[in-house]
């Protein structure tokens, strides 16, 4: 069976939304008892069926968007058996659905360019949606080159449309005209201005993402579109090739990330089993029974906190990922009994210190970079180096609580691997763990020598998304 | 595929008589109910109520602290006229506290009154007796599910509780009903609309996601945190209700420890109204930004970005 709804779950499960049969079943029955011409409720009504993680409603939503973009459903019947319903008259390159007021097309070429970012700053001072609306059209029709038949996501697209209207210049504008509507010059009052400025930019800017969205729905269809615009979820982005968005998005997932993980941690250790019988305690209590230990007294269970030692290459490719996972060892180290951590390009340095007595671990993470004395030669990462550096100052420090994780890629710049220094390492210390965020086909390609290390370590990790950054932490506390 | 309701289906198997009435007629109309109860919503929480009435299911509500979860399931009980049970979570909640419990006390005066002669058929007779609803303490969920008065159930910050716990609300959740070994099975007599909230500390069961229609209530938009401050706070004018309103959208977009919740925001607008102000100064701000912040470096940081100072005024 043809059948929209269930290739729109197909869409969310490929973009690694978990929907099961029984969520399926919902979102179904809820189509059949909610008025199909309301849009904004079509889709809170999916939404709830079907997306059970605050984290996953960016996603839902631009899928929601691709597919239902131009769809008018009526009936039930629509919704769940029709791939047809796009509207024929689409393909003319019109501004597409009936909700869209104004005709895009013809009317939009005889507008000048100073016309246009004349209309679009007042549509915005005015906060004028449906000015907005039409003057987004008007530049997606002016700027972007719509080419059709492109197999593309409108990234392009959008980036053109953009440069082309000097939204940074407009936005400036915007403010000052508004700071001057309310002739004070306090500081608080240019700040508000410039928030709201920057508010209604962004609205232009998803507004012009939309009508390019629309566009190419037209021209190439929701399923194909899908495909391309596809993004992955916050917990599944591949750090080390994150663009700045996707940063962003990641930054923002390992506050609520960490706080999660230490919850779950000392949650763990609290009732993990108690201790051996505290004899003293007991014959306490038994006294209020006649000497009958009734009541039997436990120990508490020693606390086995490992020591942490982080062991970071910083250098260009990896640093972020180094970042990522100093942040969140760090924003959980209540979970251990000691964190130390070192970076390292090709000398290597302490960093724990910027760490101390600072409440958001991200600022110091910021510092790391500035403040940290890690290149001695020529600033291409030299494994053996780092590790031999090590060794001669701080292996003496290391006891059979500490625990060593080593992030980097392994490649050496064909430096001297120096081996044994690790085999040392573990020796000394309680385990040794390699993180690599590389995937695991290329290891040991190119100047990669993970497999050299590799006999000496505990496990070596391939972590490459946050979920698995996760799911390694929360095995090691 | 068969076009039977989920209500009917779900009544059917509860036993009931006649299929319970829908509560809401659109989502417009629970819009316009809750505004009567002074809770904006917005167009995604009505139409999960909606959903929730129709589909008889519970709804599952996530979302940072102080946006209004707990005073929606509110909301929706007083907009229905229907009593409010709520069961606050915590860790080490468990069965005796959450669904039911023998009352011992009663059972052993019963035993006494009683006195057995030891024959074994008195004894069966006896336990049949002690085992019955009358020596049942109800607690919420059991309540809830018992109540014939029209009921809203409040499962409060579920994500307190330990996993396993968790375990305990899912038959009531997907079948309103609860066993009771000794008593067999006590089903519902009526459909309740359920509401759990969650500060997402932790991450829910499956299990317990699957068997809700999730909302997500984030930090609203400027607009209707504005409606909101002229709803809630009497006396408000409408020029002041806009700058706070812009005012907390900037905060929150600085990368504060805490950013302000709905309800610090209007704690925030109260003050300024007794304070008598139409307008809010730089002054007023510096003074009175530790009603929207919690955390001593927050403040000093809002002091430094929006109003250009170093140090905060004292």
């Amino acid at each position: 069976m043809l059948n929209l709804l269930g290739d729109f779950i197909a869409e969310l499960r490929a973009a690694g939304i978990p929907v099961s049969m029984s969520e399926h079943v919902d979102a179904a029955r809820a189509v059949q008892v909610i008025d199909l011409s309301d849009r904004a409720l079509v889709k809170s009504s999916l939404a709830a069926t079907l997306v059970k993680d605050g984290d996953h409603l960016p996603v839902f939503s631009t899928a929601f968007e691709v597919f239902f973009a131009n769809r008018a459903f009526d009936s039930v019947a629509d919704l769940m058996d029709g791939v047809e319903a796009q509207s024929p008259e689409g393909a003319t390159g019109a501004s597409g659905p009936g909700q869209a007021p104004g005709e895009g097309g013809g009317a939009s070429s005889s507008m000048s360019a100073a016309e246009l970012a004349d209309l679009l700053f007042r549509a915005l001072r005015e906060g004028n949606r449906d000015d907005l609306r039409r003057a987004a059209a008007e530049a997606v029709t002016r700027y972007a080159g719509v080419e059709p038949g492109r197999p593309v996501g409108g990234t392009y697209y959008l980036y053109r449309t953009l440069r082309n209207l000097e939204l940074d210049a407009l936005e400036r504008r915007l403010s000052e005209a508004s700071l001057a509507d309310q002739n004070t010059s306090d500081a608080l009052a240019e700040r508000l201005s410039r928030d709201e400025a920057h508010a209604r930019i962004e609205q232009l800017k998803s507004e012009i993402e939309r009508e390019i969205r629309e566009r190419l729905v037209e021209d190439r269809g929701a399923e194909a579109l899908a495909k391309s615009v596809r993004r992955p979820l916050p917990e599944d982005i591949d750090v080390m090739h994150a663009n700045r968005d996707e940063m962003a998005q990641l930054e923002r997932a390992l506050r609520p990330l960490s706080r999660k993980l230490a919850v779950r941690l000392a949650r763990r250790r609290r009732r993990r089993r108690r201790g051996p019988v505290d004899l003293r305690h007991t014959v306490r209590r038994s006294l209020s029974t006649g000497g009958v230990p009734i009541d039997l007294r436990f120990k508490p269970p020693r606390p086995a906190k490992p020591e942490i030692i982080v062991i970071a290459d910083i250098s260009g490719s990896v640093a972020s990922f180094a970042r990522f996972t100093l942040h969140l060892v760090h924003a959980i180290s209540s979970q251990f009994s000691k964190v130390r951590s070192f970076v390292f390009v090709d000398g290597l340095d302490e960093v724990s210190q910027l760490f101390e007595g600072v409440d958001d671990p991200a600022e110091a993470v910021a510092r790391i970079n500035a403040e940290a004395d890690v290149i001695a030669f020529d600033g291409h990462s030299d494994y053996g180096r780092a590790f031999l550096t090590f060794h001669e100052r701080f292996a003496d420090q290391l006891t059979k609580r500490s625990t060593i994780l080593i992030l980097g890629d392994a490649r050496n710049n064909y430096h001297q691997a120096h081996v044994e220094v690790i085999a040392d390492l573990k020796y000394r210390s309680k385990a040794v763990y390699w993180l690599n965020p590389e995937p695991t086909s290329y290891w040991n390609s190119g100047d990669s020598i993970v497999s050299q290390y590799a006999p000496y370590c505990e496990r070596v990790v391939e972590c490459r998304t946050l979920r698995q950054l996760e799911a390694f932490v929360g095995e090691l506390a | 595929m068969s076009a039977l309701d989920p209500r009917e289906e779900l009544a059917k198997r509860l036993g009931l008589l006649h299929v319970p009435p829908v509560r809401f007629d659109s989502p417009h109309e629970i819009q316009k109910l809750l505004a009567e109860n002074d809770y904006l919503s917005d167009e995604a929480i009505a139409s999960v109520t909606f959903l929730a009435d129709r589909l008889a299911k519970p709804v599952l509500v996530e979302g940072p602290a102080g946006t209004g979860k707990t005073a929606l399931a509110q909301a929706v009980a007083d907009s229905i006229g229907a009593r409010l049970i709520r069961l606050q979570c915590y860790e080490g909640l468990d069965e005796s506290k959450a669904l039911y419990e023998w009352n011992y006390r009663k059972q052993l005066l019963r035993i006494q009154a009683g006195r057995p002669e030891g024959s074994a058929e008195e004894w069966a007779h006896l336990e049949e007796d002690i085992f019955a609803e009358e020596f049942l303490l109800t607690r919420p969920l059991l309540e809830a599910i018992t109540a014939t008065d029209p009921v809203v159930l409040l499962i409060d910050e579920v994500d307190r509780v330990e996993l396993e716990t968790e375990a305990l609300l899912l038959e009531i959740l997907s079948e309103y009903q609860v066993s009771i070994p000794e008593l067999g099975t006590v089903r519902a007599k009526q459909i309740p609309m359920v509401f759990l909230t969650s500060n997402n500390t932790r991450e829910l069961s499956e299990a317990l996601k699957r068997r809700c229609l999730y909302l997500y209530v984030g930090y609203p938009t400027i607009e209707r945190e504005r409606d909101i401050i002229l709803a809630r706070v009497p006396g408000i004018s409408a020029v002041l209700a806009e700058q706070i309103a812009q005012v907390v959208r900037s905060l929150r977009t600085l990368d504060l420890k805490k950013a302000p919740s709905v309800s610090e925001t209007l704690d925030w607008a109260r003050t300024l109204v007794v304070l008598g102000r139409e307008e809010i100064g730089e002054q007023d701000a510096a003074d009175t930004l530790h009603i929207l912040l919690k955390y001593q470096s927050d403040i000093e940081r809002a002091t430094k970005e929006l109003l250009g100072r170093s140090k905060p005024v004292a």
